[in-house]
Parts: structure tokens; sequence; C-alpha cells
């Protein structure tokens, strides 16, 4: 068949990215993002699990949990949130670069996420740190001696519900930021392959698909900030 | 390239009309954590947290225009798995004190 075969040529000729069991190049970009969308799912009901497991919990002991979450520091919480939100303008501004073939400026917004990225993991690890001296980490050294403000009247809670608070922090938020570790290590090889031109305006699903799983990171975050540090601060 | 590629990307200003968007509804919701809404705190909180979703979901990650309709259908029964696992997890652990 050497019409087929032309085409085939043809395709090869104008995109060398284009694999041969795609149609076009449109073709092939859909399915890679289906393809990143289908793991994004899995990766929806993973932290859905935990989700679902902190709201049974903070259901049956509210104010325990709202006792505990009070001791998050809300100054680190938002920065780390606005840290998020700014690392994904930088990375939907990259795929937009690589979209338009500037290969610097998209090494610039690169490296700016990763840089994001660390700052972000940087702040959380003095929050850890502050956990550790308030002895506020699950465990045999674990202490919670504060308690529930209900509109001035001190309510004392039990410390085993807010170590189960403690525990749904740590396991949430150390799986996000192993989330975001992962994210940097993925940023960091796509900034070397970009700075060594494999990307172009025609073929960047990398790029593309790597913003994606920031963005899912992001959302996930913007989830865990008001859940684990915004509960009944009014009082 | 004889086909149009389609371009689901928006202006540089646009995204960042977007994000500052975000960060304004993260200062909003930090405030209204700090207001006494009695019940309607963790609501607004999860209004405003939903609300930044839908903005990253649809213009960051470009569900919102994005040529593949499929991948419209999939982000959306992600959610509804998810919402099948919360509601009904909640049916039971919130109905358990009606004996």
């Amino acid at each position: 068949m050497p019409d087929s075969q032309a085409i085939v040529m043809e395709h090869e000729a104008h995109n060398p990215a284009l694999l041969h069991h795609f149609a076009d190049a449109q073709q092939q970009k859909n399915a890679a993002s289906l393809g990143m969308w289908l793991f994004l799912v899995t990766e929806i009901m993973f932290f859905g699990g935990m989700f679902c497991a902190y709201l049974v919990y903070r259901l049956a002991h509210f104010n325990a949990f709202a006792a505990a979450s009070q001791q998050l520091s809300i100054g680190m919480g938002a920065f780390n949130t606005a840290v998020l939100i700014v690392s994904s303008i930088t990375v939907v501004l990259a795929v937009k670069a690589a979209e338009a073939g500037k290969r610097k400026v998209l090494v610039g917004y690169l490296i700016i996420t990763v840089l994001l990225g660390m700052t972000f993991l940087v702040v959380k690890g003095f929050e850890y740190r502050e956990k550790f001296e308030k002895h506020h980490v699950p465990g045999s050294t674990f202490k919670f001696t504060d308690t529930f403000d209900d509109n001035g009247k001190q309510i004392p809670v039990n410390p085993k519900e807010a170590e189960l608070f403690f525990s749904l922090y740590f396991a949430m938020t150390g799986m996000h930021a192993l989330h975001m570790i992962i994210g940097c290590g993925l940023f960091g090889v796509l900034t070397v392959f970009a700075w060594k031109g494999h990307y172009s305006p025609g073929y960047f699903t990398p790029i593309e698909n790597a913003g994606l799983y920031w963005h899912l990171v992001d959302i996930i975050w913007i989830y865990l900030f008001p859940l684990l540090y915004l509960i009944s601060r009014h009082s | 390239m004889s086909e149009h590629e389609e371009h689901t990307s928006h202006s540089q200003a646009f995204y960042l009309a977007i994000g500052i968007g975000l960060l304004v509804l993260t200062a909003t919701t930090v405030g209204a954590a700090f207001v006494n809404l009695g019940p309607f705190n963790p609501i607004i909180a999860l209004l405003i947290a939903t609300i930044k979703a839908t903005l990253v979901v649809l213009f960051f990650m470009h569900v919102k225009g994005a040529s593949e309709k499929l991948t419209g259908a999939v982000v959306v029964s992600g959610f509804f798995f998810l919402a099948i696992l919360l509601s009904l997890s909640l049916a039971d652990y919130l109905t358990r004190s009606w004996r």
C-alpha cells in the first residue's frame, strides 16, 4: 500500500513526535490528556478516602478537632496556599510558553515552579517542627492539654480525640507533601529537557501532563487548608 | 500544518486574573473563618474551596474548551464517584444514633 505509507511518511516529516498509531497530533494530544485525567481520577479517589475518614471523625469529635485545629498556624497555612496558587499560575504560563515555542521563557517558569514548590515544602517543614516541639505528633509522647472554647466556656477535650485529628493532619498533609516532592522532581527533570530543547509547539505533552498533576495537587491543598486550619476559628 | 490545531490556552492577562481571583478567594476564606456564622462557617469554607477548585479545573487544566468532550466526562465521573463515597459513608455514620 504505497499510498498509506506515503501519508505516514508525510506525517513523520511534519512532526517527528507524532506516533504512527495516531491519526494526527491533536488526537495524540487528546489521548495523552485523557490518560492523565484517568490517573488523576484515581488520585481523587485516593485522597477522597482520607477526606472521608476526616469527615466522619470530625463530625464525631467536633470539639477536639476544633481545639486541635486551633493549634495550627493560619499564617503559614495561608502563605502556603498563596505559594501553591502562584505556582499554578507559573505552571499554566509555562504550558503557554511551550505552546508558543519560547524555550527560555518555558525554562524560566519551570524553575520558578520548582522553587515555589520547595518554598511550600520548607514552610511545611517548619510547621512539622513546631508539631514535634509541642508534642503534637501522634505516638507515645503525644500531649494535648488545650480546651475547646465554646463562646467563652472552656470545655476539656479528650487528648485521644485530638490525637486522631493530628493523625489525619499528618497523613493528609504528609501524603500531599509527598506529591509535592514528586512534582518538584518531575518539574526539575522537565526543566533540563526543556533547556535541551526537547519540546516544540508541536510536542509538549509532558509539560502539559505534569501541569495537570501539579494543578490537582494544588486543588487538594485548596480543600486541605480550610478543612484542617480553619475549624471554628471565630470563638 | 495543513490541519488547524485547536488552541485552548488563553492570554497571559486572563491567567493572571484567574490567579488573582484565587488569591482573593483565599483571603476571603481566611476572613470568613473569623466571623461567627454558626453552622454556615464550614459550608462557606467548602463553597469557596469548591469555587477555587472549579476555576482551576476549568481554566488552568483547560477542561473548558477542551477539544475532547470525553475529558470532561472523565472529570465529572471522578467527582461523581467521590460524591458517592462521601454521601453513602455519611448516610451510614450520621444515622447510627437514630436507633
